[in-house]
């Protein structure tokens, strides 16, 4: 430990959606209240807080990853992305699109996580058949259990989205 | 949570100053977070390893396989040398957990989390008794609820089992774990690394809340595992429900055959213990059989004769005897 440098409000340089945010933050400040309470980011959503639902699902440096589990200085550096960051209300995202053409949704709560672990979920290549999806989109959990139509749409938005790219 | 300080260290010297108390080190973060939540920890300063760059290594150097500490389940278990030298661990790594989860849990805190006992994984005040919150105060699972619980090595303070898939692959892989600390670096095995409760009581500790060989001030640097050429390997998992939940029991084989037969084997089980169970006697009596089913269950059922099921959890014996020879036959197959 280097007195020196501990801190009880470190400073904390980041970028959230492609924005750099550069402030101090209380130490236990996970990333999840930071995004809610500091950044008014609150598509990402606080369900269980112990890493048990996937619903605070982000993407850090476009990995996937439980925004409950993270402190916020943890992600110094780095580049987050939320739900706010993909797609907008008039160019939604394939995987939004894949989600309401397949109704994967119904009460909508674990919808932002879901998405963002869809996207990372076909960019590591796991989105090629329905068992690969069940395992691989399994630390999001569905209390509507819309899981049939998920699978649908993340298999859906795959195939669109390898279709764009061969275009 | 309460508030803490929090530095990033830039080298072992300055991580390895915390005493595991009043200072903590956090890497993923995974499940510090949650023992601060519910009041297991409440250090006054937290030392970030993300500074350490060289315990983020994963390296293959000949027959010797080393993965820093930082190393992350995801990393580990999708990494070509893991899994074509030992499969079995890069299995372990990904049947744990969540891929979000995996993405920051490092293999260095994956065998220092605690147990998922849910008298244990409570908020403050807790409701009942649990030894390993408050010395003194009982364990309610030997009475209550204990399906998920241990059928070897516990006592009566304790009856928890070690949660780790990663734990059960490194054992059966005789594994070392390198640590470093203010008086050096030292090793120890990767099968020897968690206590049971009676082991714990054996050695003048507290039975309930001595859980590992790691000392104050000691960090996890390093796995090095061992590539045995013609070995292969493989980790079976038995839960509630397909994916994302912990072990009902876990079962990792790692074997080499011989014109048919097995010529050498290595078995370990996950959530019977606090520690991953090695069947050194069975190891030693599978040898010459088929990995068949037929050939390798009579031989593993004999490792359960001192088991000591709880009330909830008979069925353990047969589950895990079932599951070291799924191990066996994926292994060979």
């Amino acid at each position: 430990m280097d007195e020196v440098l501990a801190s009880a409000r470190p400073k904390l340089a980041f970028q959230v959606n492609g924005r750099p945010i550069s402030t101090e933050v209380e130490a236990r400040t996970t990333l999840l209240d930071f995004l809610r309470d500091r950044l008014q980011l609150t598509g990402t959503k606080k369900g269980c807080n112990e890493g048990a639902c996937g619903t605070c699902t982000v993407l850090i440096d476009g990995k996937r990853m439980n925004a409950c589990l993270t402190l916020a200085i943890q992600c110094a550096g780095r580049d987050v992305t939320t739900i706010e960051g993909v797609g907008t209300v008039d160019a939604l995202h394939p995987v939004q699109q894949a989600f309401i053409a397949h109704d994967g949704l119904q009460c909508g709560y674990c919808t932002p996580g879901q998405i963002l672990s869809a996207i990372a979920c076909i960019a590591e290549g796991h989105a090629d058949d329905p068992d690969t999806v069940r395992e691989w989109m399994s630390g999001n959990i569905c209390r509507c259990s819309a899981y049939p139509q998920i699978t649908a749409a993340v298999l859906d938005a795959a195939r669109r989205m390898e279709d764009r790219q061969d275009a | 949570m309460r508030d803490f300080t929090y530095s990033l260290a830039r080298s072992l010297d300055e991580a390895s100053k915390a005493d595991g108390a009043h200072s903590m080190i956090i890497a993923g973060g995974t499940e510090l977070l949650n023992w601060f939540r519910l009041g297991v920890a409440a250090p006054e300063h937290v030392v970030d390893l993300a500074g350490v760059e060289e315990l983020k290594r994963i390296e293959s150097d000949g027959d010797m396989l080393t993965i820093g500490a930082l190393a992350t389940l995801a990393e580990v278990g999708e990494h070509s040398a893991v899994r074509t030298g030992a499969p079995v661990l890069a299995q372990a790594c990904l049947a744990a957990a969540s891929p979000q989860i995996r993405n920051r849990a490092t293999l260095g805190g994956n065998l220092l989390q605690k147990t998922r006992c849910a008298y244990f994984r409570a908020e403050e005040p807790l409701p009942w008794g649990c030894n390993k919150r408050h010395a003194g105060s009982g364990c309610a699972a030997l009475e209550g609820i204990n399906d998920r619980h241990a059928i070897f090595g516990w006592t009566e303070q304790c009856v928890a089992v070690h949660p780790s898939d990663p734990a059960v692959a490194l054992a059966s892989l005789d594994a070392e774990i390198e640590i470093a600390g203010a008086s050096g670096r030292r090793i120890v095995p990767a099968a020897t690394f968690h206590l049971t409760q009676r082991e714990a009581a054996g050695l003048g500790l507290d039975p309930a809340q001595a859980e590992t060989r790691l000392k104050p001030q000691e960090v996890i640097t390093a796995y090095r595992v061992p590539l045995r050429p013609a070995a292969r390997s493989a980790y079976v998992k038995v839960r509630e429900r397909a994916s994302y939940e912990y072990a009902l029991v876990s079962a990792a084989a790692v074997i080499e055959l011989d014109q048919g037969g097995i010529a050498r084997a290595a078995l370990a089980l996950g959530s019977v213990a606090q520690k991953p169970w090695r069947l050194t006697e069975a190891e030693a009596r599978l040898v010459g059989l088929p990995p068949t089913r037929d050939a390798v269950l009579p031989v593993l059922k004999q490792c359960f004769e001192d088991a000591r099921p709880l009330a909830d959890n008979k069925f353990k014996v047969a589950m895990a005897a079932g599951a070291a020879a799924r191990a066996i036959v994926e292994a060979a197959a």
